[in-house]
């Protein structure tokens, strides 16, 4: 029987990392995920697998070690809060235009600004549509429960290394800060040199005779050559799209309306709709798990067949418009949202529900 | 020389006096003519070379004229974000302590934009080098005013000469990361002289060996010219240099073992 | 079985922790559960609460507006969650501090003098410990073992000395839940 722990949000993420065979973390304090990283100091994981945790001067550092670190091929990630990730997005958009992988894990707390520290999902616009410069898209993943936190760092790096792109944990501080059970798994072990110069061959882990010297960049002066490397990234995007989206649909068969959540969110509407279901109402829900790439067809088909969508976020209407573009009219859609750390309770998503889709 | 000796002719073994280093690329120089940055892409080729730490050395090119270095060392590289490069080393020699890794920085990359990852990854102690380019000048971006700017300099975002009431004081960056003790080694060298190539190349011999001990980071300035961007000829660049450079960021070791040179 | 507590008092009584070792217990047992504590500013010597939720299914959401049983250990807390609890429902409190007691009449509600109590016994640092066992007395959702279990995985490996102590305040708990109006 696999080991079962009660943990919180933010250990099961800095756990997963471990045990995922993680070459490197490097982060700065910011409430509330600073656990990550007190975690992962507590644990020694220099001596458990030769994982490297530093603690770094700032989030831009942060982020460049984890571009310094990545360039080498190792499987390297960072974690902050929404400030700290604004901090981080220059690094971000050069890791992106480099194609390199990584895994950056924000636990957001309520903007703009400073600020809350209590959660938010304010941050979606940053993180979906590109919160630095340039064209290049996150893979983004939301989890849900403390289980997908431990469980998403090990597919988080997956989906980085298959794609050589960046990919966010965007999580909130409800998940972040709560206790679940956690079923952990095995230690994996951490690459080494000669499995990532195979595999990674793009890597700078020093120049071998047989190949020419490895350049991690991105910059090209050459606007024709730079719109090849943006058509190649582009074209990663494509399929990013066709093949890694993922979702969880609940009740939705014989839905007459669907709550649209993701993260927090989405276990709130859970609630909502059990109590729905006890007053008679049939309700589903439609949980993005990647919100980039985000679940287009599925919310497209599932518009012909309901009468009314809620889409129900931490914050003034930010996946929304995705969701409006992807059902294309074809359906009711409204926002129901509290925003600045305010958690919104069940009954009263489904009291929106009732008043703006319903009665509406 | 005689003009009708041929190409050909004089690329003879017999007269062979002097090669390009191996670890630098068949990539031409984008520099202008004079200035420092193609003689220290040598000197480092060279020490690589020397050394035959070819495939254990890995490179980091910041933002500036030297933004393209990786385009002539024939070993590994990363180009980093604008001032980022300390913090972008810094994990590559955690991740690989067995590496050689060095930075390669401009004075606006390493003392305006990227100050907090100079003197963090300097106060660490990071076992790696830092080969840190002065010209007092942004030269990539047209000549603009550069924290080592010297006080009166004139450049296109001090037209009428630097100001220190208005912009503060030229910089010395070398000096306030020597008393950190995370630095084992701290120097300010030239390349503009026969003499000065010498002594710079034995510097950055000295900070790749450095490496080995795993007693802190090694630090060495070169003060250099830009004379596109000072508006002079070569020659009059590094006359320039010379007496005015000079006496404000002086050359010589400033720390040597971990010990300042008094 | 789906059982959704509030838990509240100051910051200090061991809220979190009386909340974690339930929960933990939980796990022990092989039963989902979840753990959402209310944090930020409040944490610093004021209000502490934590939503402790155990079931046999799969949990939907952590955060609740509508509780099966309220735990409230001080006056604050009182006016924030009598309110709360679903009709039919359980409220447990220690009336040490209340000024105004509970006055709901379609719920369940048991007086647990752990202060008094633990404070006799030379228990005072494991009071919390007392008001799980009035809990455990009407909700038996976990069994005894399960606690043990779930004592052993909460505390710090230097505190395991001080489970029987804990186990005992349990015990003491136990004893003296008492009614105060029952439906």
């Amino acid at each position: 029987m696999k080991e079962l722990r009660l943990m919180k949000g933010n250990e099961a993420i800095a756990e997963g990392a471990i045990r995922a065979g993680a070459d490197g973390y490097f982060g700065y304090p910011i409430t509330p995920q600073s656990e990550i990283m007190e975690y992962l100091m507590a644990e020694k994981p220099k001596e458990r697998t030769g994982m490297v945790v530093l603690q770094a001067e700032s989030e831009t550092a942060s982020i460049n070690m984890v571009y310094g670190g990545a360039g080498c091929g190792k499987r390297v990630m960072t974690s902050s809060s929404s400030p700290g990730i604004s901090l981080m997005q220059e690094g971000l958009s050069y890791m992106a235009g480099a194609e390199l992988p990584c895994l950056v894990v924000n636990v957001v707390r309520g903007g703009p600004g400073l600020g809350t520290i209590q959660p938010s999902q304010a941050d979606y616009f940053q993180t979906v549509k590109g919160g630095g410069h340039g064209d290049y898209k996150l893979i983004t993943l939301a989890p849900a429960s403390v289980q997908e936190m431990y469980d998403f760092v090990s597919l988080g790096f997956e989906l980085a290394f298959k794609y050589r792109n960046p990919c966010m944990i965007l999580s909130d501080g409800v998940i972040g800060q709560m206790m679940e059970k956690v079923e952990i798994g095995d230690q994996e072990p951490r690459w080494s040199d000669a499995y990532i110069r195979e595999h990674h061959p793009w890597s700078t882990l020093g120049k071998t005779p047989d190949r020419p010297h490895n350049i991690i960049t991105s910059l090209e002066l050459e606007s024709s050559r730079q719109e090849k490397v943006n058509l190649k990234i582009q074209a990663k995007y494509r399929i990013l799209e066709t093949e890694e989206v993922r979702y969880e649909m609940i009740d939705c068969e014989d839905a007459d309306y669907v709550f649209v959540a993701y993260g927090s969110s989405a276990r709130i509407c859970q609630k909502a709709m059990e109590l729905g279901r006890e007053k008679g109402i049939k309700i589903g829900l439609l949980r993005p798990i990647t919100l980039y790439p985000f679940p287009v067809k599925v919310l497209h088909d599932l518009a012909g067949k309901t009468k009314g969508m809620l889409v129900v976020e931490m914050s003034a209407g930010q996946m929304i418009e995705d969701v409006k573009l992807a059902v294309e009219c074809r359906v009711h859609v409204e926002h129901y949202g509290r925003f600045g750390g305010i958690i919104p309770s069940p009954s009263e998503v489904l009291h929106a529900l009732e008043n703006q889709i319903i009665g509406g | 020389m005689s003009e009708n000796i041929t190409k050909e002719e004089l690329q003879q073994d017999e007269n062979l006096i002097y090669c390009k280093s191996k670890v630098l690329t068949d990539n031409e120089f984008h520099y202008c003519p004079g200035c420092g940055h193609g003689t220290v892409h040598r000197i480092i080729a060279e020490v690589v070379e020397e050394m035959g730490i070819q495939g254990q050395t890995i490179g980091v090119a910041p933002v500036g004229c030297s933004v393209l270095a990786y385009n002539y060392f024939d070993f590994d590289c990363q180009g980093a974000a604008h001032g980022r490069a300390p913090a972008v080393a810094t994990a590559i020699k955690r991740l690989l302590p067995d590496r050689y890794v060095f930075t390669y920085q401009g004075d606006g990359d390493l003392a305006a934009i990227g100050t907090a990852e100079t003197i963090h990854a300097c106060n660490r102690g990071e076992n790696i080098a830092i080969i840190f380019i002065n010209n007092g000048i942004y030269g990539m971006t047209g000549g603009q005013m550069a924290p080592t700017t010297l006080e009166g300099m004139k450049t296109a975002t001090s037209p009428y000469g630097r100001s220190i009431a208005d912009t503060g004081s030229p910089l010395r960056i070398t000096e306030m990361i020597a008393i950190l003790p995370g630095t084992h080694y701290v120097t300010r060298q030239a390349v503009h002289s026969p003499a000065a190539v010498r002594k710079t190349k034995k510097a950055i011999r000295k900070a790749f060996e450095n490496q080995d001990l795993k007693q802190g980071l090694s630090f060495i300035e070169i003060v250099s010219n830009c004379n596109s961007g000072w508006k002079m000829n070569p020659r009059q660049a590094n006359d320039w240099m010379v007496e005015h450079m000079f006496p404000y960021y002086p050359l010589g070791d400033i720390k040597v073992d971990g010990q300042l040179v008094k | 079985m789906t059982e959704e507590i509030i838990i509240a008092g100051f910051g200090g009584q061991g809220v979190l922790s009386l909340g974690k070792i339930l929960a933990y217990s939980g796990v022990m047992q092989n039963k989902e559960v979840s753990w959402m504590p209310s944090y930020g500013p409040e944490m610093r010597g004021g209000t502490a609460n934590v939503t402790v939720i155990i079931s046999d299914e799969r949990i939907s959401s952590p955060v609740l507006n509508a509780f099966d049983t309220a735990i409230i250990l001080n006056q604050q807390s009182m006016d924030k969650f009598e309110k709360s609890v679903k009709p039919g429902g359980l409220l447990i409190y220690d009336p040490n501090g209340i000024t105004h007691h509970p006055l709901r009449k379609d719920i369940n509600i048991y007086q647990i003098d752990a202060t008094e109590e633990a404070t006799k016994a030379g228990l005072t640092k494991v009071f919390n410990m007392v008001v799980l066992g009035g809990f455990l007395k009407m909700k038996p959702i976990i069994a005894p073992e399960f606690i043990h279990k779930g004592l052993e995985k909460s505390l710090p490996k230097r505190h395991h000395g001080m489970i029987p102590a804990n186990e005992k305040a349990i015990e003491k708990g136990k004893e003296i839940l008492k009614p105060y109006h029952l439906v």
